[in-house]
């Protein structure tokens, strides 16, 4: 189907299914339970999943299949966001030319950086869009932000002012961002029994264009082009004494994996009509290197487990206090329940970065394959003794034949 | 006119003249070797010759063009096609995309982007390959993983990875260093065969004597960064020069 | 022309800053081959060795000072250290007030330390894995030593004071014969060069004149070669990154006077000091010294006044700008060699 192979075929339908129905499967807890923190399908949570998939998709082909290593990808999300604000400032709440032009700037500028940053490989390319995206930040929060030529507003982020053109603005469209008129903030909630479900609009933009994405890198995946930059990371020099020329290949990843970028900043602008410098700091970028590590990189579905994992663990641990623990573990005698406490309290509230900090550690030197690893490597565990089960029936039938 | 000519190539590094005014001319069709102690130059002429090192003076034609001041994929695209020391294959894909990546450099160029085709669509290209791989007596491994084969298999991936590009001249350094003597034997048996297959120039700079006399038609001899004579194995084997320079004899 | 000394001699402590970590970053990078993103790490925990020493110093117990009441007339609770009750007052005061050169010594240990436990129990097995894997051990690493440092010492700014003898400015002007006052300079930021210079000159010597030095510095040209001669090299690298974690650390000890530490130092350190080494030349000791002192001073005149009112934010960067212009125009960075890390 779509040119797609039956596993692929498989995938796509199953992450479709997810996204489509996200808003009950991550909200399983009934309101008024105990539980109801962990819920996660409240719009804001449930569109930042959809929107760092988008942005990890991206950087995955570039990272995951070429094996050049980008510390500098926030940089393309800041500009796509800044781009999408001043099409809201400009002309339109509409949100679709506004995630076009961010497209559109991500690619010039991906174009740019990498057209620089990819003259060197190795630690030169991390360090290189390392500068290029700290640059960015600092052009974006301080240089740009002057009286005679504010581009960013700086500190304060890029927002729509009552004063703006807005050139094609109706009376009768939304004041906040819009698909053709449906405000990306409409929701409608929907109650069964105890449960509420959400479902927002703003969030369907993000996981239609989440679902379109991921086809897309499954296609480039699959492709010839997808081989090509495999041949990259494997081995330039054969691949040099091949004919082939290595460099454009590597531009035109980084230029898509900067397009996705774009797209992923433009959407956080159609959400919530704001862009910030702080978008484009490298620990963001870092965070998208986190996401990608940690789910798998080079694989298809891990970057998307990679930041799903993360969004919904630092959202959940934030909320985690010592209250909370001390009811986990009310069963345990006084003394150990204190203890145990307090070793845990380092790891949670806003010991998140911690937790994070080591389990990404623990999955650099043990699972260099991320989630995606780890799950293949359980479901082998079961095959094989499954497997072992089999051959002993094999070995126990023998005689009697 | 040989379809290689080195003409008057000189390159110092530093104090060192690593080559002195080399001239060779490599017969189109024929298998060409160039042999010297260590230190003769032969890497240099080599890396020379794939566009990985500028020569101080001196000319490199390939079927009359100059491939100097080219990048090596562009001396690829003319029709040199190189096998390493070490082989060099793609280590993470599987031996049939090995095969299926020079093909398709020989058939879209140095790049070509195809972002949003199938390469599982690729029939032509699938079954080139699969010719290939048939070929080399390795279709049963084409779904492996590359790097887990052994050294010899490699090898010959790699050279037919080479021959998949039909190209006009094929460089071998030191093909078989490093390999035990069946796996030696293994190459030289499929080097003869792709000669005789093939309208192919083969040249090779080696180490091994073995190989050089069971597959060369015309010997060059480097000592000290120049040629020191050129003829059939025959008469190579007994030159006086040429067991000086090896032996250290006097003439 | 005081303006541009004073220019010059505002970069010198960023600059040294630069020196300093640049070149553990190098160290490491040319003998372990391994590059360290949790060095602007070791260098914040050199920073926060200085604050704990001062805090060690400060512990204090309540005491009822008779001779002073409170404004309701009851005798006042005064805090005094201990170090003024063994010690004497005035000895204690003065222990307090040199917590941070006090600190050096302090650190050296500590740092040493976890330079060691850090390569034996983890940058070790990353040896022969690819550099991106070892870029990411290490910046997960910083991240959990920055956080285990927030977590202890909070997210907010600790202000460090440097020794009251070198609290003031002294005026360079006078000594170099211009008018008074033209170049005011805090003496510790003199302290501070000083110090880098020392500690520079000390590591060039220690690898030029020594066995020890030889050793490594033959490692970092031919590591293999080094190997099969049976000399241990692993154990002289481990050194070595114990080394290099203290040379940062000393460089973030005496840096607390002149930015109060807080948790995310490293880091605002760390690329910064990458620049300096990819201009430096990527594996060159000379090269990282000489780029961080550039920069530094390049980063202070561009600063001036005058610079970010013809462009503004250009302080800001600056840095980045030289660095993109340099790797262009001389991709192995002003003193690099050939062949470091060009796969």
């Amino acid at each position: 189907m779509l040119g797609l192979n039956g596993r692929d075929t498989t995938l796509l339908v199953i992450v479709a299914a997810l996204a489509l129905l996200a808003p009950f499967i991550l909200n399983p807890f009934p309101t008024d339970s105990g539980l109801a923190q962990f819920n996660a399908g409240y719009p804001d949570l449930m569109q930042r999943f959809a929107i760092f998939g988008i942005f990890v998709i991206g950087f995955n082909i570039l990272f995951g299949l070429t094996g050049y290593l980008s510390f500098g990808h926030a940089a393309f999300l800041g500009v796509g966001s800044y781009a999408a604000v001043w099409i809201f400032k400009l002309f339109t709440y509409n949100v679709v030319p506004a995630i076009l032009f961010s497209v559109v700037i991500g690619a010039i500028f991906a174009l740019a950086i990498g057209f620089i940053s990819l003259r060197r490989s190795g630690i030169y390319f991390s360090i290189l869009t390392l500068a290029f995206a700290q640059m960015s930040f600092a052009l974006a929060y301080s240089v740009l932000s002057n009286p005679k030529f504010n581009l960013t507003n700086g500190e304060t982020g890029l927002q729509v002012y009552a004063d703006d053109p807005q050139m094609f603005h109706g009376d009768h469209l939304p004041n906040l961002p819009h698909l053709f008129g449906l405000s990306m903030r409409a929701n409608y909630e929907m109650s069964v029994g105890a449960w509420d479900f959400n479902f927002n609009a703003g969030y369907y933009v993000c996981a239609a264009l989440l679902l379109i994405m991921f086809y897309l890198s499954m296609r480039i995946f699959r492709s010839p082009f997808g081989m090509m930059l495999r041949a990259i990371k494997s081995n330039q020099t054969r691949m040099t004494y091949t004919g082939l020329n290595a460099r454009p290949y590597a531009l035109a990843a980084f230029v898509i994996s900067g397009m996705y970028a774009g797209l992923a900043g433009g959407l956080m602008a159609a959400v919530d009509p704001l862009a910030g410098a702080e978008r484009m700091q490298w620990t963001a970028s870092g965070e998208v290197v986190l996401m990608a590590i940690l789910g798998g990189t080079g694989t298809l579905i891990g970057p998307i487990l990679g930041a799903g994992f993360i969004k919904y663990f630092e959202n959940i641990f934030s909320k985690i206090n010592d209250n909370v623990l001390h009811g986990w573990f009310a069963f345990l005698p006084d003394g150990l329940e204190d203890f145990i406490v307090a070793i845990l309290h380092p790891f949670i509230g806003k010991g998140w970065h911690l937790t994070l900090g080591i389990l990404f550690m623990l999955v650099v030197i043990f699972l260099p394959g991320g989630l995606v690893e780890g799950g293949q490597r359980i479901g082998r565990l079961f095959r094989r003794k499954s497997g072992k089960d089999d051959a002993e029936k094999a070995t126990q039938s023998t005689p009697a034949e | 006119m040989g379809i290689l000519e080195v003409k008057n190539v000189n390159k110092r590094f530093g104090g060192l003249q690593a080559l002195g005014d080399v001239n060779l001319s490599v017969e189109e069709n024929s298998v060409h070797a160039i042999i010297g102690p260590n230190g003769a130059g032969k890497s240099t002429l080599l890396n020379v010759l794939i566009g990985k090192l500028a020569p101080d003076t001196g000319s490199v034609l390939f079927d009359g063009q100059s491939v100097l001041g080219r990048k090596p994929y562009e001396i690829n695209q003319m029709g040199i096609s190189r096998v390493f020391q070490t082989p060099e294959i793609f280590g993470d894909l599987t031996v049939l995309e090995n095969m299926m990546i020079p093909i398709f450099a020989k058939r879209d160029g140095a790049f070509r982007m195809r972002a949003l085709e199938s390469s599982v669509n690729e029939k032509e290209v699938l079954e080139q390959a699969g010719e290939m791989l048939e070929s080399l007596n390795m279709a049963d491994k084409r779904h492996f993983h590359s790097a887990s084969m052994s050294r010899g298999d490699k090898r010959r991936l790699e050279i037919g990875m080479c021959l998949a590009q039909n190209p006009r001249l094929l460089l071998l350094d030191e093909p078989t260093a490093g390999m035990a003597r069946a796996d030696t034997n293994n190459t030289i048996d499929l080097l003869k065969q792709i000669h005789d297959e093939r309208d192919i120039t083969i040249a090779i700079i080696e180490h091994d004597m073995h190989v050089v006399f069971s597959l060369a038609q015309r010997i060059t001899v480097l000592a000290q960064g120049s040629p020191l004579v050129e003829d059939t194995p025959d008469k190579i084997k007994g030159h006086p020069k040429v067991r000086e320079a090896y032996l250290g004899e006097s003439a | 022309m005081d303006a541009i000394i004073l220019q010059i001699l505002n970069g010198l402590d960023k600059g040294s800053a630069y020196a300093l970590i640049a070149l553990g970053l190098t160290l490491i990078f040319g003998t372990l081959g391994v590059v360290n993103f949790a060095h602007g790490a070791l260098f914040m925990i050199g920073a926060f060795c200085a604050v704990t020493l001062q805090k060690l110093l400060s512990l204090s117990y309540v005491v009822i000072d008779e001779t002073k009441t409170d404004f309701m007339g009851n005798p006042l609770k005064v805090q005094a250290p201990y170090v003024e009750k063994w010690f004497g007052p005035e000895i204690g005061e003065a222990i307090i007030n040199w917590s941070v050169p006090l600190a050096i010594l302090f650190s050296i240990p500590v740092m040493l330390a976890i330079g060691v436990a850090v390569e034996r129990g983890l940058i070790k097995y990353f040896y022969r894995r690819p550099h991106a894997d070892q870029i990411l051990v290490t910046y997960g690493l910083a991240i959990v030593l920055q956080e285990i440092i927030k977590y202890f010492y909070g997210a907010n700014p600790i202000p460090t004071p440097a020794p009251p003898a070198f609290a003031g400015s002294v005026d360079l002007g006078v000594a170099l014969g211009f008018d008074p006052n033209a170049i005011i300079y805090p003496s510790w930021r003199l302290i501070y060069f000083a110090f880098a210079a020392l500690i520079i000159g000390g590591v060039f010597s220690f690898l030029q004149f020594t066995t020890f030095g030889m050793v490594v510095r033959a490692g970092m040209a031919d590591r293999e070669t080094v190997g099969l001669l049976g000399i241990n090299i692993d154990r002289r690298f481990t050194i070595m990154f114990g080394i290099a974690a203290a040379v940062a650390g000393l460089a973030g000890v005496m840096y607390a006077p002149i930015n109060s530490p807080n948790y995310h130092m490293g880091m605002d350190f760390l690329v910064l000091s990458f620049v300096v080494v990819v201009v430096g030349g990527m594996g060159s000791l000379p090269g990282a010294v000489l780029a961080g002192f550039l920069l530094g001073i390049l980063e202070s005149f561009a600063s001036t006044t005058w610079a970010t009112t013809t462009i503004p934010g250009i302080n800001q960067v600056i840095i980045y700008l030289v660095a993109i212009i340099v790797l262009l125009t001389r991709p192995r960075g002003l003193m690099g060699r050939k062949g470091v890390m060009e796969d």
